[in-house]
Formats: C-alpha cells, sequence, structure tokens
C-alpha cells in the first residue's frame, strides 16, 4: 500500500497560494505606478526622505492609492461571493449577481441618481436595494419551507429579470444628461467608489466567517443528503452562506457597481489550477479577485486616457478569452 | 448484546402511499439486513427515515437505545453512515480529496485531517481496490469506480450502522461480491450492523442473514432470511413467478421464470 500523506494533497494549493500572496501586492504596485503622470524611482524614494516637502508623489497616492484598494477589496469580495454562490447553488454557471442583488442594487442606485443623490446618498441607496432583494428572494423561495437550490436559484433569476425590466425602464425614461453615469454605474465602475476602509472591514469578517464554514463548504458542494448524512445541518448552513454571500455582493455593488465576470471566473480559474478544497480556495479566490480587479482598473484607467473605460468592460474583456483558454487547456478539470 | 438499531412502531408515509404502519425490527451489531421490493414499494424512503433525513410519521427509532431525535446530525454522522443512489459532483475533487470528507465528523471547523485520518482513508482506497488512483479527478472515473470511491468514503466514516442504498449499483461482478463481502467481514469484525436494499435476491440470500419484504400495498414482512426468502414470499413480493433451485455446495439460486 502507498502510504498518502498531507504533502501530496496540499502542495498544489500551497504554491498556488504562495503565488498569489506574492502577485497581490505586486499587482498593487504596478497599478500604482500605471496613469497619465507616471511614477519613477526616484518619487519612490521620495517617501523615504523627510526633508523632502514638494512631493509630487503624495498626490498622486491620495488618488491612486485608495481606488487601487478599492479594487482589490471589491474584486475579493465579488470573488468570495462567487465561490459562496456557487456551493449554495451546487451550480458552476452561479455568479454574485445570478440572485437579483445587483439588479435591486442598481434599481435603487438608479432612482438615487435621478434624485440628483451623490456620494454617501447613492452608496447607502445601493446598498439598501442590494438588502431588499436579498430579503424578497430569501422570503419568496423559504415560502412553503423546501428551500432547494433549484428554487431558490429559479426565484433569484426570476426577481433579477424583473429588476432588470425596471432598470430598463428608468434608464428609457432618464434625461440624457444622467445616461452617462448611469450606464458607468451598470456596467462597474471604481471613480465613485467610497474609502475603502468600510470594504476591507466586511472583507476581513467575511473571510472569516466563510472560512469557519469552508470544511463544510467542500461537502455541501457535492450532495446535499450527503452532507447531512456526514454531520451537517444543511438548512441552517445555507441560510448563513446565503445571508453572508449576499452581504458581501451588497458591499461590492455598492462599491462599484455591477462589475462582470470576476465573481464567475476566479473560482473556476482556482478550480481549474487543482485548488478544490475550500480551505484553500476561499482565501485563494479572495487573492486572485482583488488582483484580477486591480490590474483591469489600471487598464481601465489608462488604456484610453484620459477617456476612462467602465471597469466591468474590461474584466469581461481579458476574463473571456483567458476562461476559454484555461478551459480548453484542461479538459477534464472541469 | 443491545441492539444498534431499533424501530418501534415505526409509520412511514411519503405523498399519499403509505410505506409501514407499525414495522418492528431490531438490528444487532454483526446482524446483516437485506431491504427487498419493488420499484415505488418505498425502500430509499425507509432508510432515509432511518438515517434522520426525513421525519417519520409516527413510532420510534432507537440508535444504540437513544432516540434519533435525540443526537444532533454531528454525533449521529458518528453512529450512523449513509451510502446514496445518485452520485454527484458539479465541482472537480480528487479521490483523496473525496475520502477523506468521510473524516468530517470528527473534525472541528478549523481542523486540518490527522495523519490517523489520512490513514483510515487510505486503507478504506485499498479495500475497494482504489488506493492507486488517489490522484484521480473524481469525474474521470467509471461509474462503478465512483460507486467504490463512495463505500471508501463511507468506510472513511466509521459508523456503526452502515444504511447502503443499492450498494452494487454500477459494479461489475467481481466487485458486487468483493463490496458486499468487505460489508459483511467489516460488520462482523467491528461488532457493525448493515442494512441494504438490493434487487438481486441472490446476494441478498448469500450476504444477508435478515430481511425485510416491503410489499406495496401490505404491511411488511421481516425476519431470518431463509425463513423469508421463499417462492411463494417472493413471487407474492415481485408479482412475478420465482422459483428456488439447488446449487452447488448446498446452495440455493433463485431464478425469475
Amino acid at each position: 500500500m502507498r502510504p498518502v500523506q498531507h504533502s501530496t494533497l496540499y502542495k498544489r494549493p500551497i504554491i498556488v497560494l504562495i503565488f498569489l500572496a506574492c502577485l497581490a501586492p505586486a499587482s498593487i504596485l504596478l497599478a500604482l505606478n500605471m496613469g497619465s503622470v507616471p511614477i519613477n524611482i526616484a518619487d519612490w524614494l521620495q517617501i523615504f526622505d523627510a526633508a523632502d516637502q514638494s512631493r509630487p508623489l503624495d498626490m498622486i497616492l491620495q488618488l491612486r492609492l485608495p481606488r487601487t484598494l478599492s479594487a482589490f477589496i471589491t474584486g475579493g469580495l465579488l470573488a468570495l461571493a462567487g465561490v459562496l454562490m456557487q456551493v449554495l447553488l451546487r451550480n458552476p454557471l452561479a455568479d454574485p449577481y445570478i440572485l437579483g442583488i445587483s439588479g435591486g442594487a442598481a434599481v435603487a442606485a438608479l432612482l438615487a441618481m435621478l434624485a440628483g443623490l451623490s456620494g454617501y446618498g447613492l452608496t447607502g441607496s445601493a446598498f439598501l436595494g442590494a438588502l431588499l432583494s436579498m430579503f424578497l428572494v430569501f422570503s419568496i423561495a423559504h415560502g412553503q419551507g423546501a428551500w432547494t437550490p433549484t428554487r431558490l436559484l429559479l426565484t433569484g433569476v426570476v426577481i433579477a429579470a424583473g429588476w432588470g425590466a425596471i432598470i430598463s425602464f428608468i434608464l428609457s425614461i432618464s434625461p440624457a444628461r444622467n445616461l452617462h453615469s448611469m450606464l458607468f454605474w451598470l456596467m462597474g465602475d471604481l471613480s465613485y467608489s467610497p474609502s475603502p476602509t468600510a470594504g476591507a472591514v466586511i472583507l476581513l469578517l467575511a473571510l472569516v466567517g466563510s472560512g469557519y464554514y469552508a470544511k463544510s463548504l467542500n461537502i455541501l458542494a457535492r450532495s446535499e443528503l450527503t452532507a447531512e448524512s456526514l454531520g451537517i445541518a444543511v438548512g441552517h448552513l445555507r441560510i448563513k452562506i446565503y445571508l453572508l454571500a449576499s452581504i458581501i455582493t451588497a458591499s461590492a455593488v455598492t462599491t462599484a457597481g455591477s462589475i462582470a465576470f470576476v465573481g464567475l471566473i476566479t473560482p473556476h480559474l482556482l478550480r481549474l489550477s487543482g485548488v478544490h478544497d475550500h480551505r484553500f480556495l476561499i482565501p485563494a479566490a479572495v487573492l486572485l479577485g482583488g488582483v484580477i480587479l486591480v490590474l483591469a482598473d489600471a487598464v481601465a484607467r489608462t488604456w484610453l486616457a484620459p477617456q476612462q473605460l467602465p471597469v466591468g468592460v474590461i474584466t469581461a474583456l481579458i476574463g473571456v478569452p483567458l476562461f476559454l483558454y484555461l478551459m480548453h487547456k484542461s479538459a477534464h478539470n472541469l | 448484546m443491545s441492539a444498534l438499531l431499533e424501530i418501534r412502531h415505526l409509520k412511514v408515509q411519503i405523498a399519499q402511499q403509505t410505506i409501514c404502519t407499525d414495522l418492528n425490527i431490531a438490528v444487532q451489531p454483526g446482524q446483516c439486513w437485506a431491504v427487498l421490493g419493488v420499484n415505488g414499494a418505498g425502500k430509499t424512503t425507509l432508510l432515509h427515515t432511518l438515517a434522520g433525513l426525513r421525519p417519520a410519521q409516527s413510532g420510534e427509532i432507537l440508535i444504540q437505545q437513544r432516540p434519533l431525535t435525540a443526537y444532533s446530525r454531528r454525533e449521529l454522522a458518528q453512529q450512523l453512515g449513509m451510502l446514496f443512489q445518485e452520485i454527484q459532483d458539479p465541482f472537480p475533487s480528487t479521490v483523496l480529496e473525496t475520502t477523506l470528507m468521510g473524516r468530517h465528523p470528527y473534525t472541528k471547523s478549523w481542523q486540518w485531517e490527522t495523519a490517523e485520518d489520512y490513514r483510515i482513508a487510505s486503507e478504506a482506497l485499498t479495500h475497494v481496490g482504489m488506493h492507486h488512483l488517489t490522484e484521480r479527478q473524481i469525474n474521470t472515473l467509471s461509474g462503478g469506480e465512483r460507486q467504490r470511491l463512495a463505500v471508501a468514503t463511507l468506510l472513511t466514516q466509521t459508523p456503526r450502522l452502515f444504511l447502503l442504498d443499492e450498494p452494487t449499483n454500477h459494479l461489475d461482478l467481481q466487485y458486487q461480491h468483493l463490496i458486499l463481502k468487505l460489508f459483511n467481514q467489516y460488520a462482523e469484525a467491528h461488532g457493525c450492523a448493515v442494512v441494504m436494499i438490493l434487487h438481486d435476491i441472490n446476494l441478498a440470500a448469500t450476504y444477508c442473514d435478515q430481511a425485510v419484504l416491503l410489499f406495496r400495498d401490505k404491511e411488511p414482512e421481516c425476519g431470518p432470511s431463509e425463513e423469508l426468502l421463499t417462492e411463494p414470499h417472493l413471487s407474492e413480493l415481485y408479482s412475478y413467478q420465482i422459483r428456488k433451485i439447488a446449487g452447488p455446495d448446498n446452495r440455493s439460486i433463485f431464478v425469475a421464470l
């Protein structure tokens, strides 16, 4: 009998995790360097020079740093929500927006824009809209007691379609001067994002929360009956995962609108690279999601500068070919 | 010796169908029970009820003298394990990762599997002849290999009571006997008990000392296999003529005419 050891099972996920842990700060540094005013090494060294009062770097860091951190946190939140939604619905096609949370947030945000709100008024109403949609889906799907993934999925998809119709309605009656900012919000855009502190706190709490259930998620991903017979109170776990995933999605959408694709492909990219265990998949998804969005946002800022693009366009443009290539390469892993 | 599983006055219904109204069974350590019946007689529903996956209409189920409902899911998973009929795997995973899931009832949330967990898992994989496939992706396995993997995961769970829903599904002739023999020997060696749904009367007669016959329109019958597995009983059970003929080594063989 060939002895089985920890090392053989965890080697790959650990390598992936270490790689991502190095990639994350590297991508943030790269993004800070990208922009209309390039930063050279002399500028960076200036940080340590207390005597120098001019500091052109300060201004750049004050503009680029919060936005880059927001991008990282939003990407991490979206990828984490994607992992949770895919397990909750036991469906590889699930993404954070599939249950209509972003739709609810979008309707509320567009209405707020129509009313002339901006800043905290806008983010606040987007968050409330997301929570409203979350409770709507939850109570309708919960209705008769049977809370199956199919029932939840159908309820969510139908409510999302409803929000979609309302979004189109608002867009068609809105005055032209509002349309540009509305479209940017709908496609996902980080330029209005508030300070990254709140998002960082939520991301950390969400990481600890989902880390606590990571081992159970491995089993829930396979089958509900198996999970139940292996000692998991499936009903309670699914409600907790739903609430957790919804709140994570709500905070991501509130920060940056509905950014496509990060939540869907990040978990799959990691599964394709051999990370299956949620105890590795969850932290790895947060790192990779963050990296993807940081880079995508840097491209969105600089590609057609001074024209800024919605970051959602870039994530889809990069994400689609990358995902198809990886899936083609490893046909047996998915 | 006290019963591992005791069923008292059990009434089980699904949709409008009544499966039993007053079922009384005591499963002793070392025993192997067969559950036989036609499609839709309620075999799986009965097993799910015994596993605590759905409520019974009335009556009592005792696991080691303690009511099933008094167990937490986790405690129950340490006593009772179930093999399910359909096996899904929407997400990729390897054979070893899947087998180790059997240790879930024994590890806490932030805990990693111990060397002992690995030993139990690789022993189980060896038992089902899959130790050379530990690194394989589960979606590249054949139907029979998946079934054996499910058996290995269940053995890794090390429960005292095994509930098996058609354990011979997808298995070739050799593995049908190998797996049933494995459960027989395991039950005897560790003082465990097995209750399994089977469709093959000859397998039931060979490996199970006790039987439950689930009829569609009348109360189930239960008792020792040699009393229940007779031509009239089985012909009535399956509404099909079944003959018992003498086989080699003093064994009887059941043949459907």
